[in-house]
């Protein structure tokens, strides 16, 4: 097809064309702020270890992850966590702050839809997807673990 | 094998009257001086974004008609499009208008498309007055297209920011103004760009589509024009337009911007520039037409740009068809400009046409006698 030739070459060419994002300095500020996310939830661990000396280290990571998905919610809905993102990309995205985000942004995006509709439908447009891809993949692992 | 795509219009319709209105983002952008109205904020007062763009647009349409002097009873028909779903804004902002209501689809072309179709209208003498108009806002497209504001990713190299902004303007048959004197209508083309992230991309194909189209019906060159201006390629698309147009054998040279290109400074961060029907709809009523007014532009190609695409199809895998129409708005300043015709064709050597007072051009004068003989 001549057409199909035609949108081939057109493609090439605007991928040659495209300005590419720096891979190295992208590298370096997504680790950046991914390690100091990361630092941040260690210091957080310590601190509940350090004041709840009794309580079980399991049970320390659990409300060290409820602290984590507050701030970062709290940063979200002041409007810090998406300036956050665009510096850091992936950094700001992978830990559980990223996932935390990814509710929070879609639930005050449609709160003028109502509640049922907007917040609670749509509340998971974006973070949908990791849920359904953890619970089959835990069914996945669940089932290798009963065979062996 | 070519079909005509272009409309001479014989009568001339006049845009009498014209009003921008944008965000605040847009009034620190490069055509910030110009524009009729600076929003504070985003809301415009208004509790969602989708009612601050349907706000916008009204206020457009009330003041292009306050621009051009005219009440709500001189007007025949409103001609209005904007991005969202079943056009919610145009339609309920045409809900508080006394006036019959024509609502158009052409993504970012819609500012081309209105004023193609309302100035077929007044050209054949069916309406007296028509307004057109068209608007966007980033909040409201990046919700129906891309993802939730706050949520903290980052933007592709190749993404454009939408326009917040609506323009609207008054075409009649009498009056004083810029004239539009040609309208090339665009087919949908499809380059078979997938990427919902590179616009710029998608609509090239279509913008050269209809500059070919455009120069090949009215027989005219890109030196024909002070200004040749696309509406929203941006820096990637505009680039690719122009390579484009150099495998078709045109060279388009310094009179050749883009809106979206220009609009916001370098330090806004909207990597390839703007976008949407505010973008081309904002600067052609401000910018372009305050240009045409003092007659520092003689005549001007305008050719907004959309990107048809929904982000249904996109997800059921479909590529992007871009369309763009073209419009040719001539300078009402000078009594030779209106007399010169390029439908008669005459070949003269490009000059500067405008000398900066406005008086014609020693060459014109015979140009002029030339076009009394033909007739």
């Amino acid at each position: 097809m001549d057409i199909k030739k035609r949108n081939e070459a057109y493609n090439k060419y605007v991928q040659a064309k495209i300005p590419k994002t720096k891979a190295w300095p992208s590298l370096f500020y997504s680790f950046l702020v991914g390690g100091i996310i990361c630092c941040i939830g260690q210091g957080i661990n310590d601190l509940i270890l350090l004041w709840f000396p009794n309580m079980a280290e399991q049970t320390a990571w659990a409300y060290t992850l409820i602290v984590l998905i507050f701030i970062a919610s709290f940063l979200t809905g002041i409007g810090v966590y998406d300036k956050i993102g665009k510096f850091a990309g992936g950094g700001s995205i992978v830990p559980i702050t990223g996932f935390s985000n990814s509710i929070t942004s879609p639930a005050i995006e449609f709160k003028h839809e109502g509640i049922i509709y907007g917040i609670c439908v749509k509340m998971f447009t974006i973070a949908g997807p990791v849920i359904v891809v953890g619970i089959v993949s835990s069914i996945v692992v669940g089932l290798i673990y009963l065979i062996i | 094998m070519y079909t005509n795509q272009t409309v001479i219009f014989k009568n001339k319709p006049v845009i009498i009257g014209s009003y921008s209105i944008v965000g605040p983002k847009e009034g620190k952008g490069n055509f910030g001086p110009y524009f009729n109205y600076v929003m504070k904020d985003d809301c415009f007062g208004e509790k969602t974004y989708e009612k601050a763009e349907k706000k916008m647009l009204e206020s457009a349409i009330v003041g292009a008609m306050e621009d051009a002097k005219i009440q709500a009873k001189d007007v025949n028909l409103l001609l209005a499009g904007d991005l969202l779903n079943q056009i919610i804004s145009s339609s309920y902002a045409a809900r508080n208008f006394d006036f019959a209501f024509l609502g158009l689809f052409g993504a970012c072309s819609t500012m081309a498309e209105s004023m193609a179709v309302g100035a077929s209208l007044v050209d054949a003498r069916e309406f007296d007055t028509v307004i057109c108009s068209t608007g966007s806002h980033f909040s409201t497209a990046e919700r129906q297209f891309r993802f939730p504001l706050e949520l903290g990713n980052q933007r592709p190299p190749t993404s454009q920011w939408t326009v917040t902004g609506a323009g609207a303007c008054v075409i009649s048959q009498e009056g004083k103004g810029p004239r539009i004197t040609m309208a090339t209508f665009g087919k949908v083309i499809d380059y078979g760009v997938s990427d919902v992230n590179n616009m710029g991309a998608a609509m090239a194909g279509a913008a050269m589509d209809t500059m070919l189209a455009h120069f090949r019906d009215t027989k005219t060159t890109p030196d024909d024009y002070d200004l040749i201006v696309t509406g929203d390629l941006g820096k990637l698309g505009s680039e690719i337009l122009v390579d484009l147009m150099e495998d078709q054998g045109f060279k388009l040279g310094l009179n050749y911007n883009d809106c979206g290109q220009m609009y916001y400074t370098r330090n806004q961060n909207t990597l390839c520039g703007g976008s949407g029907c505010g973008c081309s709809a904002t600067v052609f009523n401000s910018f372009i037409m305050k240009k045409l007014r003092d007659g520092e532009y003689r005549r001007v190609l305008f050719m907004p740009t959309g990107a048809l695409m929904s982000t249904t199809a996109a997800q059921q895998g479909e590529s992007i068809p871009g369309v763009c129409h073209a419009l040719v708005l001539e300078s009402d300043v000078g009594e030779s400009d209106e007399k010169k015709k390029i439908s008669a064709n005459i070949k003269q050597p490009k000059q500067k046409q405008s000398n900066g007072s406005g008086k014609p051009v020693k060459n014109q004068n015979s140009a002029q006698k030339k076009n009394k003989s033909t007739k």
